[in-house]
Formats: structure tokens, sequence, C-alpha cells
């Protein structure tokens, strides 16, 4: 948990490049009596999304495509192993069927 | 360490732009977000990152140049990466809002279960698939009286959502509160998520807790803890009369019986301990100055002796 000013001396950024990205809705801190209050995902976000911009010079442009799709990215990843796990926790047999219904699935080539 | 020069791929006379350049390309290729499945990536990146330092600091790479320092030294400290928490529960308010809240996961399990369309016609057969949201959390500060009263408290949630939160009378610190079905929402018809609240109590500026007792320093004057006093002390629940006995001293510890924090699970009340602190008077004034010395002459006590310190 971190503070406005926590966030923005740690990660050495201007206090508008925060306040514009909250804005944007890139980073979502939750709120306490009106204060932002950072978990450590949200600061984790920050120094991502500060690489992004110093780092890979991505302008706002950019970011808002790329942020969105590694959103999704990490989405599907968190999916995927749910649907994982579950799959897991199935019988040997229907995993073994499964593996062979996969196998008999085609992959699609352009 | 490596060779800044050979981690970054330059030669030793290449310019700022050049260095940066490269960097810049390799950052792409290695920074441990942008690659969450590649294992190697992390280590990758913060080598590139340490060269990076050392290389774009005129004066270090002078130094580095002039043989003065090595490469050790130039790695930045560890830092927890994005990826990290992406998938875990605190992440997933980053999976369907803000820019991304046009994710259709609906879409993706569609697919299970033969709703998938070849060449525009159904195929296979069978139950369309489900799958429950996943679950968030979240944390909430809380004051201290709240935790050990009982409070509701509305919070904002990052997607704008606010729910109201019953703190149950004796949360203690760190305490997680299970919200169902707050989380997020199921996929083809399936259950929600929970929420989960974790809570941060805010320390008090006298009181403390320990396990269900909470501890307080009362300040008594010295005409109170000689002749003794009847005051009002500060409970979590309010005022409660409180005995001096006479001839307390500062550590002397009263107890206040089921005066404390209830316990959630047996449902027991706690105590209050009281410890006296005898406080002089700001002003040391004449006539007390002359009485004590008066006094003193003919009431030697060794206190240090006492404490083992003489």
């Amino acid at each position: 948990m971190a503070d406005f000013d926590e966030v923005i001396r740690s990660c050495r950024i201007e206090r508008i490049e925060l306040e514009t990205w909250i804005e944007r809705r890139w980073v979502l801190p939750a709120r306490d009596d009106g204060n932002y209050v950072f978990s450590e995902t949200d600061v984790a976000r920050v120094s991502l999304i500060c690489d992004l911009t110093r780092d890979l010079a991505l302008d706002e442009d950019a970011m808002s495509v790329v942020l969105p799709l590694l959103d999704q990215v990490y989405a599907l990843r968190s999916s995927l192993r749910r649907v994982a796990e579950a799959i897991g926790g199935l019988p040997e047999p229907t995993r073994a069927q499964l593996r062979e219904q996969l196998r008999k699935t085609p992959r699609r080539r352009p | 360490m490596k060779d800044p020069y050979e981690v970054l791929g330059v030669p030793r006379d290449a310019d700022e732009d050049r260095i940066k350049k490269a960097y810049r390309e390799l950052a792409k290729k290695h920074h441990p977000d942008l690659h969450p499945g590649d294992k190697s990536a992390l280590a990758k990146f913060q080598e590139v990152q340490g060269a990076y330092d050392l290389l774009s600091d005129k004066e270090k790479r002078r130094r580095f140049d002039a043989g003065e320092i090595d490469a050790s030294g130039a790695e930045r400290p560890p830092r927890n990466f994005y990826r990290a928490y992406a998938d875990g529960s605190e992440g997933a308010k980053y999976h369907g809002f803000g820019e991304s809240a046009d994710i259709d996961l609906d879409d993706l399990f569609g697919m299970f279960g033969g709703a998938a369309r070849a060449g525009g016609r159904r195929r296979g057969g069978g139950q369309p698939f489900q799958m429950p949201g996943a679950d968030v959390s979240y944390t909430l500060r809380v004051s201290f009286l709240d935790a050990a009263n009982g409070a509701r408290q509305r919070i904002t949630l990052p997607d704008g959502r606010s729910i109201d939160v019953a703190i149950p009378e004796g949360t203690h610190d760190r305490q997680t509160l299970r919200l169902k079905g707050q989380g997020q929402p199921g996929i083809g018809g399936g259950e929600p998520g929970d929420a989960y609240i974790e809570i941060h109590v805010e320390p008090h500026a006298f009181f403390t807790r320990k396990d269900n007792d909470v501890h307080v320093e009362i300040p008594v004057t010295l005409d109170e803890a000689i002749l003794g006093a009847k005051t009002e002390v500060p409970t979590v629940s309010g005022l409660v009369n409180l005995t001096v006995p006479k001839g307390s001293n500062t550590g002397t510890t009263l107890r206040l019986k089921g005066r404390g924090i209830l316990d959630a699970r047996t449902k027991a009340r706690g105590d209050q301990y009281v410890k006296l602190k005898v406080v002089l008077p700001d002003q040391i004034d004449d006539e007390l100055r002359s009485f004590i010395e008066t006094w003193s002459k003919t009431h030697k006590y060794d206190v240090r002796r006492k404490a083992g310190m003489a």
C-alpha cells in the first residue's frame, strides 16, 4: 500500500504524469476518503507504464493500443490457467480423452 | 557481470544515440511484463538495464572505460514486475476494465461445448461452456475504533462500483473479509467471483490492541497519585469511571474487566489495561519546591539501587 506521493517518488515520475494515467484509467488505485491508495499491483503497473514511456518511448497513442492488448494477454493467461487447473482436477480417463481429442483436432494453418 | 558493450551489442565508440537505440530494442525484446511466459526474460532484462545504466551515464561510462570501475554495481535493486501480479486476484481488476473493457471472454469460452463455428456452420454438440468469475482482492484502511466497534464503510471499487462493507465488531489488522458475488462476473452465465477485502487497521493516538485486550496509558497528577482519585478514562466504547488508588505510581496498571474488544468467535470481551503515568505540574512553584526540600532531608529513598542500577 502506498499513497500518491510515495508512488511518484519511488517511480521517479512527475505528479502530472500519474494524474493523467489515473484519468485515462491506465492505473486504477482504490480511493479512501478521497485519497488514492495504491496496492503493490498498482505500483508495479505504474513502473511498467513508466518503462513503456521512458525506455520504450511509447507515446500516448501507442500506449492506448499497447496497454489494452497487454491486459487482454494477462486476462487470457489467467483464464487459460483456470481452465488448465480445472482440467488438472478431472479424472485421468477424462484427461486422456481430452488429449486424444486435441491430437485429432487439426491446427489451423494459413 | 558481463561487459556492458557486449550486453547491448554496441561497439566501444558507440555514441549516446546508438546506445539508446540498442537499449530500446533489447528492452522491447526482453521486458518481463511484455513477455509474461518467458522465464529467462527477467534476468536478461535486468542485465540489459544494468548495462544501459552504466553506459548512459557519461561519468560512469568514462570511469568504466578508464578501468576505474567494473561492470558490477550497475545492477538495479530488485523490483516487483507487473507480471507477478497480473495473474493474481488483485490484477483481475485490470482484465476487464479501463480501456480494455471490450474483452469478451464469453466469446472465447463460447468455443467450448461445440458453439464454435466452422465455415459458418456449428459443429459438435454438448453443453455451452460456463465458468465462474474470478475473485478479486482489495485493501481497505479502517480506523482503530471502527475496527473495534464494527462499522459500515462504503468503498469505491476501481471499476467505479461502490459497495457497502460491513466491518464486524472486533475486526483485527490484516483480517480478510469475503464479499460473496462481488468479484468479476461469470462467463456464459457462470456465478460471479468473490471480492476479498483485506482490512488494514490504523493505529490509534492512545489505544493499542493486544489480542482482545486494549492498553492505554493515562497521565495522572501528583496529588491524584498520592491521595487517590476518581476519574473518567476513555475506552473503545466510551468513558468509564476509574478509581486511582492512593499511593499509585507511574507504571501502576489497573484492569477494567470486560472493557476490551469483542472476540468474534468466542463472543467474550477482552479487558482494558490502564497504565498510570505520574506527571508533575508544568511549573514547579516555590511552595512545592520548598516543601520537597524540607521533606527530602528526612525521607531519602534509593530508587536506582532497587532497579539494580547502583
